[in-house]
């Protein structure tokens, strides 16, 4: 770990002065940058301590929604009542993902912006355009059993890692974040990003900015709702496919239905358009296999990740028959629903 | 006069270092105190072969904190020949020398060591060094390799060639059933829960302390000494607690020596601990092909058995391991042939890991098995019955004892195999498939010549100490509880001492000799105390015990007791005041052939267990839960029936990792593992257990060893993943001949 700058500001305002630059690093739950450091993956000068800002508190919102501090644990939000009564889906969610201790120090902020677990990108030894621009990639051609089967560029193949933020997908949640100039609001679609020729950029952040919160919308998605996710052992695993389905059904038909995909992408992966195909039918496993043959459409496999293809297209079509038969995924009981 | 009930051999007692363990006063090698210590931090290659041609050191010494940074170019003199390498587990070939030359023989080989005054300054600057490579072509693709497998001229010690019999070829030929195919495994890394490490206190008088992570404080002793020149009485190696091993620390790692140079060269204490990373730049369980071809008649009888697999090994050592035997030892069949051969990849010599040899090849050979009888429409536990053979099939001697059918009968009761419905995917509940598979698990019971002492003092305290190590596997407790059997003395009043160079000589602690062995020199060391207290109980005025002769005695409560009146009895005390003594103490060595076991000197000794396992299988999506596991085990007398079941419960588990889980992934392009950390080299957790059952199955043998034990570190892991991989195939109707069984394999 190299030497670095620390500091714990008082205010959001403060912490945001003392953000800019081009090596500075926020500090939350730690569980990943500390990793990172560690390894010699990142090397900040500055690492600004954020746990003392007033940002760790569940609030209501005009119109039913909620908002959660960027600086509440994952635990916290996922066993937070109002949260598991009006986003149980989110609950489930955090719950598949890493392991209580880690879900205790981790934040919410923090779990939107931690990095890909790609072999390669944490090997500094190895060529890896994210960690190293113009390095090249490792994983394409290499080990990618964990990698995206779609979009992802020639540059990068990596995949985003969080469970969270496949249900924030589903929720059109709503980023708050603040920075040297100002207050922006991002929705979650295009809070992350695809790859492309920068892959070293996971998401739309601009230099200085800092996540706040994240803005639930008020939604139903209390029955019919599911957050299914596949590995490589039952739990404390990162998904090869996790799949987050959100439904509402209106006498026997679908009136409205959200899907994304975790494990898959560089970003949770969603497709409105895609989405169209589910409205107003009748749950049915044609139906839902035309779903998930539109939602995979120009999956691309590496060799070693093909299996994931088929993987998500069964697994696609078993959320969404969670998710319309009203028995959603537990995330204790490992047997799938 | 009331006595509590005996504690002994056979008592379920809690661990004697429980206490210490969980509430960290136990100290692992890379924790222990030492002031004014230099903290080193391994430089590891980045390519699989070439030269370093340069090493850039200034980035690295201009941080603060920084004292040193050794490569091959700055380091002070070591043991030139290969024979000063060879450690006590050594196999043939040139062991690895860590900054010796110039020459990377595998990716992450230690290429310099950083000292600075804190941890996280030596890891800083160890990542500002820049490394200049010539690089050679290399290879880690074991399916390359093997178009150059090969029988090694030297074997290694241990090695046991498989003895052919009849005409197995054209036996398979003529078989009206056959079963054949290529069973994989893949490479495994031990991975134990403590990473290696090592603390080195220089004493400033040329004598240094060394704190270990090791299987056996001697074997480093002896490595140290011979590499680094240090006569032997001024180097102490001490292991007296170990976070697991499973082999990965039979044979000194390279930290150690590392650590040690630093110090010598420094003359100051340094300690030398690797990241979970760096845990994957050494021993790992070779990767492994078994070409099994098994012919049968029409009844389910075996008529012939072939059995050819390869192993991975490195460019500069010939790792044998015993893989192709357990099959042709363990069946009644009139053919069997076997052949074994090694192929050299770019890695670091492979290494044995928890049942090397057997959890490979009688596991995969186990898949075969299942195959077979399948092919025979005959149920697979009927099947073993058909084919079972009492005697050791390929040597053609009898078992010391061998008690498989007891365990066969055993497990299926407990398990309901009876129950089971006989075709593939007839049982299910909901969207899962349920199958239920079984399998024979089987190991050697080994023993090595070990010493131990006792020191009895007036106070009724004893001590019994031996150089053996506890990795986890209870030798603490064991030592205890065979002093307390054979001295008649209360578990509190005896402490066990371990893991340091200077206590009477015991072998590396593996191969699941170490309760034997220990074991029996600790009996052997009290039984000494015993006739020595029985002497001084003749000086007591007026003889109590009349001049009795030490078959004539037992001893009990602290007391030596007349067999035939038990109402005389000597307290130990008044003995020895008698005598005059403050303290008795003895040393003793058993070696193989004593007691009994003379009997057992032409006869086969192995450990045996039947392992049924139940799975559910997501019929569309292919998860796998393994929901139950009936283990039993045939090995002898069991010392202490908690930390026996403990044993065999660990070893299901690392079952079900190598059945499900473990596979570490190389990227040939670069030579170099890639999944090198615990996020993503799996290992079951808590969700991937559920019920394990553990049968002891009875099976008294006095002629195995002198205690009659035969050792319980292996045998749990040993067919667990083949009951495992023949459950998935009942559940499923799909056969995955290749380890781990990932959701890929069965969604295939």
């Amino acid at each position: 770990m190299n030497r670095f700058d620390y500091t714990r500001p008082a205010s959001v305002a403060e912490a945001v002065q003392a953000g800019t630059g081009e090596q500075v690093r926020y500090l939350a739950g730690g569980t990943n940058l500390i990793d990172l450091m560690k390894e010699n993956v990142d090397q900040p000068t500055t690492v600004i301590d954020i746990n003392r800002l007033p940002l760790n508190a569940i609030e209501e919102l005009d119109g039913g929604g909620l908002r959660l501090g960027a600086l509440v644990p994952n635990s916290d939000t996922a066993w937070d009542a109002r949260v598991e009564q009006r986003y149980p889906l989110l609950s489930s969610a955090i719950l598949a993902g890493a392991s209580p201790q880690l879900r205790n120090a981790a934040t919410n902020g923090g779990n939107l912006n931690q990095r890909t677990r790609c072999y390669y990108f944490y090997d500094v030894a190895t060529p890896c355009n994210k960690r190293k621009p113009g390095s090249g990639c490792g994983a394409i051609g290499g080990v990618n059993r964990i990698h995206a089967i779609l979009g992802a560029s020639d540059q990068c193949i990596a995949t985003h890692p969080s469970d969270m933020c496949v249900a924030l997908a589903v929720l059109d949640a709503i980023v708050q974040v603040t920075g040297p100039e100002g207050d922006r609001a991002i929705p979650i679609a295009d809070y992350h990003r695809l790859p492309g020729d920068e892959p070293w950029r996971d998401n739309t952040l601009r230099p200085g900015e800092l996540v706040t919160g994240i803005d639930l919308p008020a939604e139903d998605f209390t029955k019919n709702y599911t957050y299914l996710k596949l590995r490589d052992r039952l739990s404390y695993a990162f998904a090869l496919v996790s799949i987050a389905v959100a439904m509402r059904i209106e006498g026997s038909t679908i009136a409205e239905a959200r899907v994304a995909l975790g494990g898959v992408a560089h970003k949770p992966w969603r497709s409105t358009e895609a989405e169209k195909l589910l409205k107003g039918q009748q749950p049915s496993p044609q139906t839902f296999s035309a779903f998930a043959d539109a939602l995979l459409a120009g999956a691309v496999g590496q060799c070693k990740n093909d299996f994931k293809i088929p993987l998500a297209r069964k697994g696609i079509v078993r959320a969404l028959k969670q998710a319309a038969e009203a028995t959603p995924q537990s995330q204790t009981d490992k047997r799938i629903a | 006069m009331a006595t509590a009930a005996k504690i002994g051999i056979g008592s379920a007692i809690n661990r004697v270092d429980g206490v210490e363990k969980v509430t960290g006063s136990a100290r692992y090698a890379g924790e222990h105190p030492v002031e004014n210590l230099l903290y080193g931090y391994i430089v590891e290659a980045a390519i699989a072969k070439g030269r370093v041609l340069s090493v850039d050191e200034d980035a690295a010494r201009a941080v603060p904190g920084v004292v040193e940074v050794i490569t091959h170019l700055n380091r002070p003199h070591v043991a030139w020949t290969d024979h000063s390498y060879q450690d006590e587990m050594k196999i043939p070939g040139s062991p690895f020398r860590p900054l010796y030359d110039d020459r990377i023989q595998f990716s992450q080989q230690p290429i310099a060591l950083v000292l600075a005054e804190t941890f996280e300054a030596a890891r800083y600057a160890a990542s500002l060094i820049e490394i200049a490579y010539e690089t050679e072509a290399h290879n880690t693709d074991f399916d390359v390799a093997l178009d150059e497998k090969y029988v090694p001229k030297k074997k290694r010690s241990g090695y046991v060639p498989p003895k052919d019999r009849g005409d197995a070829a054209q036996a398979f030929a003529d078989a009206p059933l056959k079963v054949a195919g290529d069973y994989r495994l893949a490479p495994e890394h031990h991975n134990p829960m403590e990473m290696f490490g090592s603390t080195v206190e220089w004493h400033g008088d040329g004598s240094i302390t060394v704190w270990d992570k090791t299987q056996g404080s001697q074997g480093v002793h002896a490595y140290l000494a011979s590499v680094f020149g240090f006569s032997k009485k001024k180097l102490r190696v001490l292991n007296p607690y170990v976070g697991g091993a499973f082999g990965s620390g039979l044979r000194p790692q390279h930290q150690v020596f590392l650590a040690v140079l630093a110090a010598k060269m420094l003359e100051r204490s340094v300690r030398v601990t690797m990241t979970r990373q760096q845990m994957f730049s050494h021993a790992y369980r070779p990767q492994a092909v078994q070409s099994i071809a098994l012919g049968a008649d029409r009844t389910g009888k075996l008529t012939a058995i072939r059995n050819a697999a390869t192993t991975s090994t490195s460019r500069y050592e010939d790792n044998m391991e015993n893989v192709v035997t357990w099959g042709l030892m363990n069946y009644d069949c009139p053919n069997a042939d076997a052949e074994y051969t090694v192929a050299q990849i770019d890695t670091p010599t492979s290494a044995d890991m928890r049942a090397p040899g057997a959890a490979t090849g009688m596991t995969l050979f186990e898949i075969a098995i299942d195959e077979m009888a399948y092919a025979a429409k005959v149920d697979p536990l009927e099947f073993r019955l058909i084919n079972y053979s009492p005697i050791d099939a390929m040597n053609g001697t009898p078992y010391t004892s061998k008690a498989l059918r007891e365990a066969f009968r055993e497990g299926a009761e407990a398990f309901k195999w009876s129950e089971r419905s006989a075709e593939p995917r007839s049982m299910r509940e909901g969207s899962e498939l349920i199958g239920w598979g079984c399998a024979t698990g089987m190991w050697d019971a080994q023993f090595s010549k070990t010493s131990a002492s006792a020191k009895l003092t007036a106070n009724g305290h004893l001590e019994v100490a031996c150089a053996t190590s506890d990795i986890g596997t209870g030798s603490y407790t064991v030592m205890t509880l065979v002093a307390a059997d054979t001295l008649g003395l209360p578990p509190e009043q005896i402490t066990a001492k371990l893991g340091d160079s200077d206590l009477p000589t015991a072998p590396v602690e593996g191969g699941s000799w170490g309760a034997a062995s220990s074991g029996a020199a600790v009996q052997l060391a009290c039984q000494a105390v015993g006739k020595k207290l029985l002497k001084a109980a003749g000086k007591i005025a007026g003889e109590p015990l009349g001049g009795a002769k030490i078959e004539d005695v037992l001893f009990e409560d602290g007391c030596i007791v007349l067999k035939d009146t038990p109402t005389v009895r000597v307290p130990f005390g008044d003995a020895m005041r008698a005598a005059d003594l403050t303290e008795i103490e003895e040393e003793a060595t058993a070696a193989p052939g004593f007691g009994d076991m003379w009997k057992g000197l032409h006869k086969s000794k192995n450990t045996h267990s039947a392992i049924f396992a139940e799975v559910r299988v997501d019929e569309e999506l292919g998860v796998v839960r393994v929901t139950r596991i009936v283990d039993a085990v045939a090995a002898g007398r069991i010392i202490n029936p908690k930390t026996a079941r403990s044993q065999i419960l660990g070893g299901v588990v690392m079952g079900i990792g190598m059945a499900l889980h473990e596979e570490t992934f190389s990227d040939h392009r670069l030579g170099r593992w890639m999944n090198h950390n615990f996020g993503e080299y799996h290992v079951p957790v808590h969700a991937d257990i559920h019920d394990i059952q553990v049968i002891f199955v009875d099976e008294p043998d006095p002629e195995v060893t002198p205690l009659g034990v035969k050792g319980l570190g292996e045998i749990g892991i040993v067919g667990t993943a083949a009951a495992i991989a023949n459950a998935i195939y009942h559940a499923t109707g799909k056969r995955v001949r290749s380890l781990p069984i990932t959701i890929d394999k069965i969604l295939e």
